[in-house]
């Protein structure tokens, strides 16, 4: 019932296992995200006109905002590794809970954002742009609760006294999701709130 | 670290009990599972395909309404391809013989290894909770019918979407798994070709499968919330459903045919007692096509209103994708030439697979052609055609894997006269059922009907007998299954005197598949010499 070992015992193929996984999950995920990139640039070429009009519609105060609390949120994470390179895992605890704090943040602008869309009577399926909206924001949201529960239990490895400066493979592994989390949003911020 | 050691070197089926297995980590055990679990749904969902002949004995809707028929080839394709033929071969042979062909006790990640096979039970679960209001629109869930039919199109998405994200964590752990876990010694132009096969879908499975994932949520919610991406209403386009369909829905053609590919790479030279010939033609071709895989969507909407522009360049880069193909058909045929041949049960599947997959391949193009597809289109051609390749090809490849490996996986020996038995049965049958297809097809019997003009009557009967021959066929093979399993006599570690790893286990192998990593200094195909030839 028990497995062996992971990487056959050695702990440099088990780390670079990992990382090669965590890759080639990324690599999922980027594909699932361009389906709707896709669909996004295929009816953006065919409704420019909407696009356009449609935009103006969505919070770019709100919108901004939540691009500095991500931001600020991986700049949490990167110090967060760092700590823990040095060995230190009370201060990777306070990094990476800061972080789900950011990312509960970002949750609730997300949330005061979409409820004033729906008084505004905009909901998907309103047009063909508030559609991909919502999807794609959808689909991001969905991935940013993902992430914390990722980085939630990395604390709670973390607190169990299970990383050390030598190994912590899983503190890396979930800061690069957190990374890509990011980034996806960093893509939608233009997307979406600042057509030209 | 020691008793626990001394544990392992017992045969993998020694636990007993159902804890041993829901939450086993041992990759041979989940491959047994998946196993199980697929042919179980190949035997229901073969059960819908001998319901459909029923049906077609008359040229009039004799047994059941039209829609009980659309259910009935909607629920046959959806099980055959997303819950036996894409995930039989790799999840389970692939589970089972990875890690012991490249000499590594386990997979990468066992964890997310027994993960992805629950998650493949709870989609199934979801599948046949979509049977409250079953599915009528095909296989291939076509917008805009889909979006509107009273069917539970979003409950069976979703099912498929988790059947997905099993697909994608086993292909990962693959990926990762030949890469990182290599015995010492295994090189990559070492590898048994069945590894390349797998390593090639694994990677198919990974960046195809996401894109339909997305499609089915869309689908869902195309449904439930009414977002008009696939509703022409709303401004959609229900051709951007069908591109995203397909371009998952063609490479995972191979998913299905790679990995039978794999095997027939395997039992060929163990069977002709020659070394693989044109290995490394067989081993990058596999990779060529997963990656043309990936270019060719378009030949399967030639009517569905794209641009002509983009039906001829679908088209020209159709026929590239034969290419490889006919590559490896051509290495396994050399390899035969001249060699010791005896005809034992995976050898004669693995020759079924050749012929049958020629046939399958060499139609391909009639239907890759823009004009000849604008009449062949939605006809039984293309029924007949498929199941070449997808039943004559990819899963006589997976019989012929099975009857390979049985001694390995159970210990046991098949008793090979019944076996044989039941291969004359299959091979008669196949033919008889879907050869005339071919020919209704060219006449112009349109598919997907439950009735149809009285000039195609004869052609059914024959093919209607044929279903029954084939059905008799495939029984007769599991029973000798069933027996083997009970009374074989023990298997021996290496009854077919084959050099891949797995072979120097003991049959069944122990928990931990070698007691000391084996150090690989030989390609595994030096076969009929002293000494196989050097990389
Ligand atoms: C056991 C022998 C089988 C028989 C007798 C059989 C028979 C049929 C028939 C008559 C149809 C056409 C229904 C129609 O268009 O009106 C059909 C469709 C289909 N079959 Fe089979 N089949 C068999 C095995 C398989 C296998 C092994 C696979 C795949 C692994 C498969 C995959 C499909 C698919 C994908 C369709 C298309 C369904 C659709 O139109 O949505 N079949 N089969
Ligand atoms: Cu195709």
């Amino acid at each position: 019932m028990n497995a062996p070992p992971a990487g056959h015992g050695d702990p440099r193929v088990a780390f670079e296992s990992a990382k090669l996984g965590l890759w080639t999950f990324l690599a999922t995920e980027v594909l699932l995200f361009g389906a709707l990139f896709t669909a996004y640039a295929v009816f953006r070429a065919k409704y420019p006109e909407m696009f356009r009009s449609e935009h103006l519609k969505l919070n770019r105060v709100l919108g901004t905002l939540n691009t500095l609390v991500l931001i600020t949120s991986s700049l949490a994470v990167v110090l967060g590794v760092d700590a823990i390179r040095r060995g230190k895992a009370r201060l990777l605890e306070k990094y990476y809970g800061a972080t789900i704090l950011l990312g509960a943040v970002f949750l609730c602008v997300k949330y005061v954002e979409w409820t004033g869309e729906f008084r505004h009577g905009l909901y998907p399926g309103t047009n063909i742009f508030f559609s991909l909206y919502f999807m794609m924001t959808g689909l991001h949201g969905i991935h940013v609760i993902l992430g914390m529960g990722v980085l939630a239990y990395v604390v709670v490895l973390s607190r169990r006294g299970r990383f050390s400066s030598g190994y912590h493979t899983p503190v890396e592994m979930a800061g690069l999701y957190w990374h890509f989390v990011d980034l996806v949003w960093i893509y939608l911020l233009p997307l979406l709130y600042l057509i030209g | 670290m020691e008793r626990a050691a001394e544990g392992n070197r017992r045969g993998y089926l020694a636990e007993r009990g159902w804890r041993s297995w829901a939450y086993t980590m041992d990759h041979k055990r989940i491959g047994v599972m998946y196993l199980y679990t697929t042919i179980a749904f190949f035997l229901v969902g073969g059960v819908f395909a001998l319901l459909l002949r029923l049906e077609l004995l008359s040229p009039q809707a004799k047994y059941f309404s039209d829609h009980a028929y659309n259910v009935f080839f909607t629920l046959h394709g959806a099980m055959m391809i997303f819950l036996f033929i894409i995930p039989a071969i790799p999840s389970g042979l692939g589970n089972f013989f990875i890690p012991l062909h490249i000499g590594a006790r386990d997979v990468a990640f066992p964890r997310i290894n027994l993960a992805s096979y629950w998650v493949f039970v709870a989609g199934f679960l979801v599948v046949i909770a979509s049977l409250v209001s079953p599915m009528d629109t095909g296989w291939t869930f076509y917008t805009p019918y889909s979006a509107k039919t009273g069917a539970a199109v979003a409950t069976l998405s979703f099912g498929i979407f988790l059947i997905g994200m099993s697909s994608i964590l086993t292909g990962l752990n693959f990926i990762v798994t030949i890469h990182k876990l290599r015995a010492p010694g295994m090189t990559w132009h070492r590898l048994p070709l069945f590894i390349w096969g797998m390593y090639a879908t694994s990677i198919i499975q990974v960046i195809a499968t996401p894109v339909v994932g997305v499609t089915f949520l869309l689908l869902a919610m195309e449904r439930l919330l009414g977002v008009g991406f696939f509703d022409p209403a709303k401004g959609g386009d229900p051709v951007l459903f069908q591109h995203f369909f397909w371009f998952y829905s063609h490479p995972v053609v191979y998913v299905m045919i790679l990995p039978a590919m794999g095997i027939i790479s395997e039992v060929i030279p163990v069977f002709s007692r020659k070394p693989i010939f044109g290995y490394k033609a067989i081993a990058y071709s596999s990779l060529a096509i997963a990656f043309l895989g990936f270019l060719v969507w378009g030949h399967h909407m030639f009517t569905s209103g794209m641009s002509p522009l983009a039906n001829a360049i679908f088209s020209f880069l159709t026929f590239f994708v034969a290419v490889p193909t006919a590559v490896k058909v051509f290495n396994w045929i050399a390899t035969l030439y001249k060699g010791s041949i005896t005809f034992e049960s995976p050898m004669l599947y693995a020759l079924t697979f050749i012929f049958l997959f020629a046939v399958g391949g060499l139609t391909g193009p009639f239907l890759g052609a823009l004009a000849t597809n604008v009449q062949l289109h939605d006809t039984y051609f293309v029924v007949a055609h498929f199941h070449y390749t997808m039943m004559g090809g990819t899963v006589m490849g997976f019989f012929a894997g099975l009857h390979y490996w049985f001694p390995k996986m159970t210990g046991k020996m098949l008793n090979e006269k019944v076996a044989r038995i039941a291969w004359a049965l299959v091979f008669v049958g196949f033919n008889v059922t879907f050869f005339t297809m071919f020919i209704v097809g060219v006449r112009g019997m349109p598919r997907r009907y439950a009735e149809y003009l009285p000039k195609f009557h004869v052609e059914n009967v024959i093919s209607t007998v044929g279903s029954a021959i084939l059905a008799v066929g495939i029984a007769v093979m599991v029973l000798n299954f069933i027996l083997g399993l009970r009374k074989g006599a023990p298997a021996p570690g290496n009854p077919w005197r084959a050099l891949s790893l797995e072979w120097q286990t003991p049959s069944p192998p122990d928990t931990d598949n070698f007691h000391e990593i084996p150090v690989v200094t030989d390609w595994p195909y030096g076969y009929g010499k002293a000494e196989g030839p050097a990389e």
